[in-house]
């Protein structure tokens, strides 16, 4: 009682001393035009680094230090994506994967979501539920493929029942971890009011587990953009799985990595689609990377 | 009329947090609750407030028993327990959400300008300082007009500059509508500065010690001598309290009105 008051009283001082500078950044600040140069120069600096690394590849083949058969340089990679892309090649290989990872990922976040939550509100279920769950998270993914394979064929259905496993793991732990951690203080303030249950779900429970929701979607969606290789290396006709089987088998190194970079692509998109679509509805928070970020 | 009856709490862990307190405490009375730690004075405060029931002896308000949180009675707690993710306007709002929304603007609007934070309507409640939190907190329990506002050392967190000033207003807000405040705390100070009657608890089990009333009129005068001589008399108690050769009072004669020694 006493440490939290002390350390209350720290953060007291500490905010009222907040407000003086933040006004002096805003002086600092005030001239348009270099703040946002500031806002572009930041993803720029990240660029710096791989762009750089290209270029330098670029120059040692052309130079003749290496015959880049093995490492393509960026200027063959990119020529290779243009010919998959003028033969229509590409839009079937990405619309496959986009489709497989859009299907695995729905479902797994509808189940994940689901039984998460019954997880995390209700004490009986998660005793019932929680050690099988966890004994399932605990066999590697990958280990289900036969039996998939066997049970659901080696089409579409097997690839999208193995990505929605994929995913369903980090979003059901998400779901029930950030309900069992919802503050019981904040809990008793809608007790005070006297929220009925689905009020209180409404209210208060499902704004406070959003921050902890979107991250488990992200990390869904990232074993989702992992396991569609896996589903793709196992018997497939079309995507980017497939690309990279192919470009293997065919030794056409350039297909390889032209693949990896689509999937690095794909994968930033949907991650950065998340962020941005749910951004509004976190706007509240007091996070630790926006505060460095308005520096 | 908020009446305790022989209210005891005994934790399913075996703590035995209260024993036996019995208090009537009246409409527009100011009732400071305090004692050292452990004496059981925020189980007494959650009984009132419906959070968690007594395990023995009832709490009634107007003849109706309270087993659960009830419409009259608000609750102020150590922190502001403002909801992050709701405006400062929202957070005051979030008891009206029956009525309809001018109906709940208006008396939002009306609770933010009472409490000096209008400018504030919009900001997140991260943005405040303790202070202007708990100024939140206070018109977040005010706004619904209780009958009954309970403080859970409501200002304990504070620096002294702000907890004085949030002493001075709370007796402010207090006279629009005069509810009745139950105020748990461990500042003698603000006991005596709020207070029409301090209730001096003693711990193991918690249980009431001594009643002191008041009576000095309001604004009062902190430097004065007669203030000092208040806080004298509920400091003694306290000690007393703590004296464990000292025996409790006749727990029929501390069931009724106040006692003035």
């Amino acid at each position: 009682m006493l440490h939290s008051s002390a350390r209350r009283v720290l953060a007291m001082t500490m905010s009222a001393e907040l407000p003086v500078t933040r006004e002096r950044a805003d002086a600092i600040a005030a001239p348009p035009i270099p703040a946002r140069l500031r806002r572009y120069a930041r993803p720029a600096l990240g660029l710096l680094l791989p762009l750089g690394l290209a270029l330098f590849w670029e120059l040692w083949v052309w130079l003749g230090y290496s015959n880049g058969r093995l490492v393509p340089p960026p200027t063959k990679i990119f020529a290779t994506v243009m010919e998959l892309a003028k033969s229509g090649e590409l839009t079937r290989h990405i619309t496959a994967t986009v489709t497989r990872v859009g299907a695995g990922f729905g479902l797994g976040v509808v189940a994940g979501t689901i039984l998460g939550a019954i997880s995390g509100y209700w004490g009986l279920a998660r005793q019932l539920l929680d050690p099988t769950v966890q004994a399932l998270r605990a066999i590697p993914s990958i280990a289900w493929v036969p039996l998939f394979i066997l049970w659901l064929g080696i089409f579409e259905t097997s690839k999208i029942a193995l990505i929605a496993v994929g995913v369903f793991f980090p979003v059901y732990l998400g779901v029930m971890g950030a309900i069992l951690a919802v503050d019981r203080k904040i809990v008793e303030v809608g007790r005070i009011f006297r929220l009925s249950g689905p009020a209180m779900i409404r209210r208060i429970l499902l704004p406070a587990v959003l921050p902890a929701y979107v991250v488990a979607l992200r990390v869904g969606l990232g074993l989702g953009w992992m396991f569609v290789v896996a589903a793709e290396f196992m018997g497939a006709s079309e995507g980017l799985g497939y690309l990279l089987i192919d470009g293997q088998q065919l030794g056409k190194p350039a297909q390889i990595v032209a693949a990896i970079v689509i999937f690095a692509i794909l994968g930033k998109t949907t991650d950065w689609l998340i962020e941005i679509a749910t951004a509004p509805l976190l706007r509240w928070q007091d996070a630790f990377g926006r505060q460095s970020g308005a520096a | 009329m908020l009446a305790l009856d022989k209210v005891g709490k005994t934790y399913p862990n075996g703590v035995h947090a209260l024993e036996r307190f019995s208090a009537r405490i009246k409409p527009g009375e100011i009732v400071a609750i305090i004692g050292g730690s452990g004496c059981g004075k925020s189980t007494l405060l959650r009984a009132i407030a419906g959070l968690d029931r007594a395990s023995t002896g009832t709490v009634t308000l107007d003849d109706a028993a309270i087993t659960a949180p009830h419409a009259k009675i608000g609750i102020i707690f150590q922190e502001p327990r403002l909801l992050p993710w709701l405006s400062v306007a929202d957070n005051i709002g979030f008891g009206l959400s029956d009525l309809p929304a001018d109906i709940r603007r208006e008396k939002v609007d009306r609770a933010l300008a009472r409490v000096g934070l209008a400018d504030k309507a919009k900001a997140w409640p991260r943005e405040l300082s303790g202070g202007q939190a708990q100024r939140v907190a206070i018109a977040r329990a005010l706004v619904p007009q209780p009958e009954v506002l309970l403080l859970d050392e409501p200002f304990s967190a504070l620096d002294a500059f702000t907890r004085r000033d949030l002493q001075d207003h709370l007796l402010d807000l207090w006279k629009d509508t005069r509810p009745t405040l139950i105020l748990v705390t461990h500042d003698v100070d603000e006991a005596v500065v709020l207070a029409d009657r301090v209730l001096v608890m003693r711990p193991r089990p918690g249980r009431l010690f001594e009643v002191i009333n008041i009576n000095l009129a309001r604004p009062r005068d902190r430097a004065s001598p007669l203030f000092e001589n208040f806080k004298r008399h509920v400091l003694t108690a306290l000690d007393r309290s703590l004296d464990r050769n000292i025996p409790d009072a006749d727990p029929k004669s501390m069931a009724g009105e106040a006692m003035w020694w």
